[in-house]
């Protein structure tokens, strides 16, 4: 990190200006980034106070802290975060398994009308999950699913699969010519083209790929709020219901809120090249 | 490297080889497409043929009265029903101007990070955060320790500016949940305009400034032509999920105070959950779906440029 | 080299999803069980509102005692808040989904869904034969209030009517005394006087938009004021001089005396407000007593009750209960019984007690309870006046005049859940400050016209 360069020659007056150029420059940005931070550090900070001492005015900044809510948090969760986890890890599963071939069919050997077999996923992700949730309620009653954890890792599927094959071909589509052409000149079959040449070279687009559905599936409430009742309830069901009708609660449901998040804030800052290159569809080489 | 190039199709193959192995060869191409293809088409259309044929039925929750043909009054009940085309308005408005302020933002932050400078990788880190929170778990938190007009941060920190105890959630209901939206999905935005600023080759940029052009000019003329697709590309994500916001709207709000914060997918929820009517929450998301197809269509163009950026 | 890796990488997460697979499909229970069977044994599924009486006492004690005690029953709870848990229950027994085999429900609900026959009888089913459970004990105005055609359809869990709640420091300290029966301009001077802008509310009210929150006081206003929601003819009385009255009264005092934000206030974040000495005067549930007894003991000492306060009529205040409903045709019905009886019995009221002390049982179900020496001492400052608000409700009754409907502070028609709502939405708006009393009693009427008569009375 060679922020503070040195160069020859350089006349102070200038390198004064450009040091602090770069100095305010540096001010800024951590400006910038705490104050777009702090709701997120609030809440980290309410999680771990007393409820008493979350709703005082002025707010208090410094307070014994305790545990007590991430005890009440996790002695409730339970239930939820299992089908929270099953759902996602299921859902992103069943996701790339179909999404890495049907990519395939849209990017090294596209089909004729690749780009109406594109724009049909697209479409999917277009219409409103919401218009149809009283018939899905009902067709889920109709064949057993309800209050099924298939049920959510089905939708979930469906929900994250168009992005997943666009983003998937997308990182396909990088795979340099030359290497396909030796594959082909080798005798290599679509199988061994896919494994032995394809899927290494677009495996990190697979991560950053399941790492958005990972997201996505974890996060997703209105779904699970609508067809769920105790077997499949997910952790955001589990928020919603822990805003109690009477009682205190604000340091309650900072601590559950920094809990649900944990995971995927964790998975995020691990990531987070994967996180660009996928959100950026593999346009940064 | 982002040479927009014509479209890749394999060259035709049936010039040489025999008609049935050419037919194929093409059902071998489809094949992979196949599973996910099918899938799509059970999951999605089969509910949207359901909800189809419930809008044409008068279906209840509240009666034990079986679901009966009723033609086309739930239709008219969406057409004449204000409530129906507030909750639309309301939600172009959020996804407007959440989708607009948020890339603002995002051209900003992109800018910031895209210089070196000291602990650059920890403040990406803080402000992609947002984007990771679950956000029925921002929404709380805003609407109860950031927004609470008794107990919450905002009212703190505002205090020197001259704010007294502004009640958000009442007064500001719409705001405060635009103001959320963009929280969480300004960091989406940063990191596909980062990306874009990151792929800008660098010896351009150089010969603009040997040329003795400006910061400001640079960005004008160079940088923000490059930064299109990218910047389209953003806003057409953003927009297909912030389109379908509910859980701001229903841990916030509620829809209210009247119904200044209700966006369509809570007025749906509203209509199956409160007054039980399947009915006409199948019509309102049947009218949903023709509107959605028809501003879909004005995006198709957009669509196309970005089809092409896929290729380079 | 990479290859070999992901490939092994690959077989493992096959053979994860394949494990997952198989613990889902064991673990799932999928939809509740098939009809009817009358197992006193197996797992039941209660929904309950969540409320500090049922998440602090019930579920801690369910798990503790009563579990212990039917070795063969599992209780599991689905938690809501009271919104999301009417959504969930309603979609429940009308679609016959069976996902719960005990549901909460309120003088609302019980009547509907008894007509309807989406409710066991309790009376006939159990009651008759189960001497224990001592029906005549219950509360007569709770009670009636939960049965349909004299025959009761939920057992209830606690009950509660409206009062006010003051405090006595803050009335002494500004030479203001609170009579036992106040009328509403009374109060209104009161708040007047002990109102201090950013430190102290004048008085404390409801504003969240809700049929169960801010309308459930507005309405008790209304029907003092002498207005109501339909005339003997259905048609919808919500433009009346009595009503706009009412409102009017209601939403300025809450603007000019209230506390801020109070669009997004009930019960919550007001007893929250209350305990911590920043509201004068509490216009609420009388169930708060027990809250405010067990969680702000200091406030608590300070706390002077009140009757809910009357203009036209000699009472006013509410009538609910949260009680406990089994659906026609779950399975293992005879298990959900063994659980409503006993999270409803005297013995659990002692149960209670012995836990948590006698003030923070749940209140007005039962007459043992109000006539047991040890919850008379405990309950002292609150008990009689919660006994007599209770009493002297009268649901079939509520208003000045002769209106069609039942219910107190809510119409027991189906319609109800949606207008009740819808109006409480416009009144919230009003008391944001976003339209006007009138504007919002314009829309309030409108959408009230949109039914009519005969979907109103036949439904």
């Amino acid at each position: 990190m060679t922020a503070v360069a040195m160069r020859e020659n350089e006349p102070t007056a200038l390198r004064v200006r450009r040091l602090s150029g770069q100095a305010g420059w540096a001010v800024l940005a951590w400006v910038v980034g705490i104050a777009f931070f702090l709701p997120v550090l609030w809440m980290v900070l309410t999680a771990f106070k007393p409820e008493s001492a979350a709703q005082t005015w002025p707010p208090k900044f410094t307070f014994s802290p305790t545990l007590a809510q991430f005890r009440l948090v996790f002695s409730g969760w339970g239930p939820y975060v299992a089908h929270s986890a099953i759902a996602t890890v299921v859902s992103t599963l069943l996701v790339l398994v179909l999404a890495v071939p049907a990519a395939y069919a849209l990017s090294v050997h596209p089909v004729g009308r690749w780009r109406d077999g594109l724009f049909f996923f697209i479409s999917t992700k277009m219409l409103p999950i919401v218009a149809a949730i009283g018939p899905l309620y009902v067709i889920a009653l109709k064949t057993h699913l309800l209050d099924s954890i298939w049920l959510l890792i089905i939708l979930y599927t469906a929900m994250n699969l168009p992005l997943a094959v666009w983003m998937i071909r997308s990182f396909m589509l990088e795979v340099p010519k030359e290497m396909l052409e030796a594959a082909e000149l080798d005798g290599a079959g679509r199988i061994r083209e896919i494994t032995e040449v394809i899927m290494p070279v677009v495996s990190p687009g697979l991560v950053s790929t399941a790492l958005i559905c990972v997201i996505f599936a974890w996060n997703e409430l209105f779904l699970a709020l609508n067809l769920t009742v105790t077997n499949a309830a997910t952790l955001p069901m589990f928020l919603i219901s822990s805003v109690p009708q009477e009682g205190l609660y604000l340091a309650h449901l900072s601590a559950a809120a920094t809990v649900a998040s944990v995971p995927v804030i964790i998975i995020g800052w691990i990531a987070q090249r994967s996180l660009v290159r996928g959100l950026s569809m593999g346009a940064i080489k | 490297m982002a040479v927009i190039d014509s479209v890749a199709a394999p060259p035709p193959t049936t010039e040489v080889r025999p008609h049935q192995v050419s037919r194929r060869e093409r059902w071998q191409l489809r094949l992979p497409l196949l599973p996910a293809l099918i899938y799509t088409i059970i999951v999605t259309q089969i509910p949207f043929l359901v909800t189809l044929w419930y809008s044409f039925q008068s279906y209840f929750w509240n009666t034990p009265a079986p679901a009966h043909f009723t033609g086309l009054s739930n239709y008219k009940t969406v057409f004449t029903d204000p409530a129906f085309r507030g909750s639309l308005v309301r939600s172009v408005v959020m996804t407007v101007v959440a989708v607009v302020v948020a890339m603002i933002l995002g051209v900003l932050f992109a800018v910031l990070l895209d210089r070196k400078f000291i602990g650059r990788s920890v403040v990406r880190t803080l402000i992609i955060t947002p984007f990771l929170i679950m956000p029925v778990a921002a929404a709380l938190v805003w609407a109860g320790p950031m927004l609470d007009p008794n107990f919450g941060l905002l009212n703190y920190l505002l205090q020197p500016f001259g704010v007294h105890h502004v009640a958000w959630l009442s007064t500001h209901a719409l705001g405060s949940v635009i103001v959320v939206m963009i929280w969480q999905w300004t960091p989406f935005m940063t990191l596909i305009v980062l990306a874009g600023l990151q792929s800008q080759p660098a010896d351009t940029l150089e010969a603009a400034k040997v040329d003795g052009a400006g910061a400001f000019a640079t960005f004008r003329e160079l940088t923000l032509p490059h930064l299109r697709p990218y910047i389209e590309l953003g806003i057409l994500l953003g927009s297909v999920y912030l389109v379908n916001v509910f859980d701001a709207v229903k841990a916030m709000t509620q829809g209210g105070p009247g119904t200044s914060s209700t966006n369509l997918p809570y007025y749906l929820y509203q209509q199956v959950n409160n007054a039980f009517d399947i009915g006409g929450a199948a019509a309102t998301g049947v009218v949903t779906v023709i509107l959605t197809i028809i501003v879909a269509t004005f995006a198709l163009r957009m669509f196309a440029r970005v089809f092409q950026f896929e290729e380079a | 080299m990479r290859y070999p890796r992901v490939r092994l990488r690959a077989i493992g997460a096959v053979g994860c999803v394949a494990a997952l697979a198989a613990l889902t499909a064991c673990s799932s229970g999928g939809s509740g069980g098939s009809s009817g069977s009358n197992s006193n044994s197996g797992t039941i599924t209660v929904a309950v509102v969540s409320n500090p009486l049922i998440t602090g006492q019930m579920i801690p004690l369910t798990s503790s005692v009563f579990e212990k005690q039917n070795p063969g029953i599992k209780v599991k709870f689905a938690t809501y808040t009271e919104g999301d848990l009417r959504a969930a229950i309603e979609k429940n027994v009308s679609t016959h989904s069976n996902a719960f085999n005990v549901i909460m429900i309120g003088p609302y609900e019980a009547p509907l869904f008894a007509k309807n026959g989406w409710l066991t009888d309790l009376s006939k089913q159990y009651i008759a034969s189960d001497s224990s459970y001592d029906a005549s004990d219950l509360l007569p105005p709770i009670a009636k209030a939960l049965s349909y055609k004299g025959d009761l359809y939920a057992a209830p869990f606690y009950g509660e009517s409206s009062m006010m709640f003051y405090n006595k420091t803050l009335f002494q300290q500004a030479g203001l005394t609170m009579p036992a029966n106040p009328t509403w301009t009374q109060v209104a001077g009161f708040a007047a006087k002990l109102n201090q802008p950013g430190k102290v509310a004048g008085i404390c009210l409801r504003g969240l938009a809700g049929w169960g929150d801010n309308m459930a006081a507005l309405d008790t206003v209304v029907n003092t004021f002498g207005g109501q929601w339909f005339d003997m003819n259905w048609k919808p009385q919500l433009t009346s001089p009595a009503f706009e009255a009412a409102t009017n009264f209601y939403v300025n005092l809450v603007r000019k005396y209230g506390e801020s934000g109070a669009a997004n206030d009930s019960f919550n974040q007001l007893l929250t407000l209350y305990g911590q000495g920043k509201c004068a005067m509490w216009y609420d549930a009388t169930v708060a007593a027990t809250s405010i007894a067990t969680t702000y003991p200091a406030v608590y000492k300070q706390t002077g009750y009140a009757l809910a306060p009357v203009d036209k009529t000699k009472s006013s205040g509410w009538l609910w209960s949260w009680a406990l409903g089994i659906p026609q045709g779950v399975s293992d019905s005879g298990a959900a019984w063994k659980f409503v009886s006993w999270a409803t019995s005297k013995q659990y009221d002692q149960l209670v007690a012995s836990k948590y002390g006698w003030s923070a049982v749940p209140p007005g179900t039962r007459t043992s309870l109000y006539d047991n020496p040890s919850y008379q001492q405990a309950a002292k400052p609150f008990a009689a006046i919660t006994l007599q608000s209770i009493n002297s409700t009268d649901p079939e009754h509520p208003t000045l005049n002769p209106v069609p409907y039942v219910g107190v502070q809510y119409v027991d028609i189906p319609q109800f859940e949606s207008l009740g709502l819808t109006v409480g939405q416009q009144i919230a708006g009003a008391i944001a400050g976003t339209e006007s009393v009138s504007q919002a009693l314009q829309a309030s009427q409108s959408a009230a016209s949109q039914y009519t008569p005969a979907e109103l009375s036949g439904g």
